[in-house]
């Protein structure tokens, strides 16, 4: 049942081939934007260099800017009693240490775990889970979250959380210098150039797409093994089911303070249900699919 | 372009070596995986009988006619306590308690006063955190013992390992009603 090593593996080695892409990408669009401005090397070194200083950032301190993105705080074991119970004995079937516990402040029904290795982790969920779960079902979310910890889901989603985003803004920044950008265009680039300039283009509008797609397939794929290996910690697989349950009865699905950034991390979609949102870029499985596989277990 | 039987011999035998020192390896890192467990089931099983005391004084007061309940929790602490370090013994002490416990939490819903009590409450929540730790802990370790026997079993570990002088080792047994193990299919 030991939580198989290679999908501990399989996450870091991941983490690596994206922080890798993020990087070449970054350079890409800086050395178009540098084309663009007059000199393509200093774009190329110095988008580089600030995309390796970003990602070492990112890679510290990612945990915490999703933290307090989402508005959680650090609650004390005399606060949360139960919580830090539940927390605990997670960590010792797992057999890892104690994450930090945190909370939102809402009555929406949720719960993530974030952090770069399960020595840096934190478990975050909201009071309304606290409030409207019994032992049980809270143990089944925390085990849930207790595996995205173990086998290092967390650093990759961490990464994937704050990487899309730069990616964003710098697909955004590139398409508007070429719309907007008035002054300092040289038009003396060449063939090649203008060449390198309509791949920019493309790249810069699709990027933030394809990031956006990976992310979700990932996503998708990895809440049902998470589900599963929660399943084995506690033993209990009712626990979550019933769980699902109660979150996907509830009428109020929204954490506020949730975003399109962060969506992917929690336990169960934060947002209303919208129609014709295209399953392709859907961050979770359909709710009553995940139950049905809890239950036949 | 025969190899020389010379050759053969010592790819052979350093393969073997190479083999001995990797199994050597992963076996001592098992053990001291297994060591750490154990020593977290030992925190969480001192942790609830120092805990014990406590609770026994703030329900003495509401629970008069509930002597028998009190004693068996003491008696089963006690037994705990004398179990010293032969693990079948602190097994059964410990389901012993924890089966006192049960009927001490569940006799104490007929108190409503006790109910009330805050400090009840606490402790009540101290201690089933604690329980659900023990049981946690143990699964974990007889987990992690039966990957090590596994592994010491099969072949040709089972050769090596003998010579090495790694013994199988013992799980920290559950009653079976415990918890049940489930099957789980990607």
């Amino acid at each position: 049942m030991i939580i198989a090593f290679d999908e501990v593996r399989n996450n870091k080695i991941k983490s690596v081939i994206l922080i890798s892409f993020f990087i070449i990408l970054i350079g890409f669009f800086g050395a178009v934007l540098g084309l663009y401005y007059g000199s393509i090397y200093f774009g190329l070194i110095f988008s580089i260099i600030a995309g390796i200083i970003y990602t070492l950032l990112v890679f510290n301190a990612g945990s915490n800017m999703i933290l307090s993105m989402s508005g959680a705080k650090p609650v004390t074991k005399q606060e949360y009693p139960h919580l830090y119970h539940t927390v605990e004995g997670l960590a010792v079937a797992a057999g890892l240490p104690k994450p930090k516990c945190y909370i939102i402040e809402d009555s929406a029904l949720n719960a993530f775990a974030t952090g770069k290795d399960p020595k840096h982790a934190s478990i975050t969920v909201t009071t309304g889970l606290l409030s409207k779960l019994k032992r049980q079902e809270l143990e089944g979310v925390i085990g849930h979250e207790m595996s995205h910890i173990k086998n290092y889901d967390i650093r990759f989603m961490m990464l994937v959380t704050v990487l899309i985003g730069v990616v964003t803004f710098m697909s955004d920044f590139l398409l508007r210098s070429f719309l907007w950008g008035g002054h300092g265009r040289r038009r003396d680039s060449g063939s090649i150039g203008i060449i390198l300039i309509l791949i920019g283009i493309v790249l810069a509008i699709l990027s933030p797409l394809i990031g956006y797609m990976i992310r979700a397939a990932i996503s998708r794929k990895r809440e049902f093994a998470a589900d599963a290996s929660g399943a084995v910690l506690t033993r209990y697989p009712p626990g979550l089911a019933d769980a699902l349950e109660k979150i996907s009865g509830d009428p109020d699905p929204l954490v506020d303070k949730a975003n399109k950034a962060t969506a992917h991390l929690f336990i169960s979609t934060p947002f209303r249900k919208k129609h014709g949102i295209s399953h392709i870029f859907a961050t979770h499985p359909p709710i009553h699919e995940r139950i049905k596989r809890l239950r036949a277990m | 372009m025969a190899l020389s039987t010379l050759t053969v011999t010592l790819i052979v035998l350093g393969a073997i070596v190479l083999f001995i020192i990797l199994l050597f390896n992963a076996l001592i890192r098992l053990k001291n995986q297994i060591e750490n467990s154990w020593a977290q089931i030992d925190v969480q099983l001192k942790r609830r009988a120092d805990l014990i005391p406590n609770l026994v004084n703030s329900v003495k007061g509401y629970m008069k006619h509930e002597k028998g309940v009190l004693e068996s929790v003491t008696k089963a602490r006690t037994s705990f306590l004398n179990a010293g370090a032969d693990m079948g013994k602190k097994a059964k002490s410990s389901d012993m308690l924890s089966n006192a416990l049960k009927s001490l939490f569940a006799v104490s819903e007929n108190y409503p006063k006790l109910q009330a009590s805050q400090n009840f409450l606490q402790l009540q929540e101290e201690i089933t955190g604690t329980e659900n730790k023990i049981s946690y802990a143990r699964q974990h370790y007889n987990d992690m013992v039966m990957h090590f026997n596994t592994k010491l079993q099969t072949f040709p570990n089972n050769t090596i390992a003998g010579m090495l002088h790694f013994t199988k080792k013992q799980m920290f047994e559950a009653e079976a009603s415990e918890r049940k193990n489930i099957k789980v299919e990607f």
